[in-house]
């Protein structure tokens, strides 16, 4: 592809803090790179901002390969930008045309509250997996690896849903700002193996009834949460936890 | 967890959305089944003897019962689903992601479940109150002829027959688009996640959602373009 630099309108939601109300304003970025990722693009920005002496765009950022799971921009009404199974740090400009203007916004849920203009406070996120995300071992030497075997297809399974980097972007798309397709992330990978058994029924339980206690909505199966996964969770495993906690709560003895 | 805290459960709350959203989607097969005898054309001979069995016998009457409160459970529970969700986003976003991630119905059970109860509502005026009062509500005697009423509240060219049968054809398609999600919907509430399974219920769903609502909608089109008299 032939390089090619390019002008483009960022109309960029601001927020001093979070108790400020916040608005839009609008930057024109010049010159920009196509082969500059979507965050460089902020940099550049933001190298400028401070040379004016003015305060830079706030926003969330670690890896910048796509496995952290901390950046987190809504672009153009999606979350991590236009292409799938991508993150906004992965999105490179050539997403981009010249003159277009691009409206960039930070997640938007209740339980997502903002910290300062693009950045969100994920920690929710935390305290969920904090409930039952985990399973409980022994400590001393690692059992072999072989010892137990695993079903090849439940293996996959559990690993695709291990994939969940908890960036929250399934959040964000949700129209009921529902954290159903990240929860079930969690306990699927854990549930569907050998390991998670011992806890699976108050794993599902307690991490619940954290999801309802942080404020985030109940899931009605729109599966808009699957269209932005950067990557690519199903929410076969949002049915996989209706289950566990059906039974869960039919069987508990309280 | 208390059977409390687990029906009081986002995920609980929708476990009771699907229990008794499946349960209306038994009761219209019946009642989709007992309406299509108008198309006997018998002058309603068949019909008005189905409608007998179920209005004056006492198994179709408690039955009743339990669908009214199935219903009531279903229209408030989700009402309060719809307002709860709808809360959990103070600020709303510039660009909507809109259709780009999921159908436009899937996304709007709520107003089309509105449009279905303003429908239930009218139809229940026309239908249902007159024959229940005829019969003193408890009473299985004095069922008036519900295929003379049908054709009478389907038949003319006033603004009121015509207002009925816009409601009643609008009612219908929103309860195609209602059940086109909700179908699927409910049996992932209930744990489906076999694909295989998921293919055949989605398929079905979907076949339900189209086959059902169009034969109802037929129903006061046929009367009031004289297809069956």
């Amino acid at each position: 592809m032939e390089h090619q630099n390019i002008n483009l309108k960022l109309k960029v939601w601001r927020q001093k803090n979070s108790t400020d109300k916040g608005g839009f304003e609008t930057y024109d970025v010049k010159n920009i790179s196509q082969e500059m990722s979507f965050l460089e693009m902020f940099d550049v920005l933001n190298e400028e901002l401070i040379a004016e002496d003015k305060d830079p765009i706030a926003f969330d950022h670690d890896c910048r390969e796509g496995i952290c799971g901390m950046c987190s921009m809504y672009i153009n009404g999606r979350p991590h930008g236009p292409w799938e199974a991508n993150t906004t740090c992965q999105l490179h400009m050539r997403a981009f045309s010249e003159g277009e203007t691009i409206v960039v916004e930070p997640w938007r849920a209740n339980a997502f509250p903002i910290i300062k203009d693009l950045m969100v406070d994920r920690t929710a996120f935390d305290r969920i997996i904090q409930a039952g995300g985990y399973i409980s071992v022994n400590t001393g030497n690692a059992v072999d690896a072989n010892a137990l075997p695993i079903e090849k297809a439940k293996a996959d399974a559990s690993f695709a849903a291990a994939a969940c980097i908890g960036c929250g972007a399934c959040v964000a798309a949700c129209k009921n700002s529902s954290a159903m397709l990240f929860l079930s992330a969690k306990a699927a990978h854990l549930n569907l193996l050998p390991q998670g058994q011992p806890e699976r029924k108050t794993r599902v339980m307690n991490m619940v009834a954290q999801m309802d206690k942080e404020g985030f909505g109940a899931c009605t199966n729109t599966g808009a949460c699957e269209a932005v996964c950067p990557k690519e969770i199903s929410i076969t495993n949002i049915a996989r936890l209706n289950l566990d906690y059906t039974c869960a709560g039919l069987v508990s003895d309280k | 967890m208390t059977f409390k805290q687990m029906f009081t459960s986002s995920v609980g709350k929708k476990l009771v959305m699907g229990f008794t959203g499946l349960f209306l989607v038994l009761f219209l097969i019946v009642h989709v089944g007992l309406n299509a005898c108008i198309w006997a054309n018998d002058g309603g001979e068949m019909f008005n003897k189905g409608a007998h069995f179920m209005g004056a016998n006492w198994v179709p009457r408690l039955l009743e019962v339990g669908l009214f409160a199935g219903l009531i459970l279903h229209i408030i529970q989700g009402l309060m689903v719809e307002f709860s969700n709808r809360s959990k986003r103070a600020i709303k976003y510039d660009v909507a992601f809109g259709n780009r991630g999921s159908k436009w119905y899937s996304r709007s059970m709520g107003l089309l479940g509105i449009l279905i109860l303003i429908f239930l509502i009218s139809h229940l005026a026309h239908f249902w109150i007159p024959n229940r009062s005829a019969q003193g509500f408890v009473g299985l005697e004095g069922e008036i002829d519900l295929y003379t009423k049908m054709k009478d509240t389907f038949t003319g060219d006033s603004w009121q027959v015509m207002v009925t049968i816009l409601v009643y054809v609008v009612g219908c398609i929103a309860l195609g688009f209602h059940l086109a999600h909700g179908v699927q919907s409910a049996c992932r509430t209930f744990g489906l996640s076999n694909p295989k399974w998921i293919a055949v219920v989605s398929a079905l769903g979907y076949a339900y959602a189209i086959i059902v609502p169009l034969m109802f909608a037929l129903m006061p089109l046929s009367f009031h373009f004289g297809w069956i008299d």
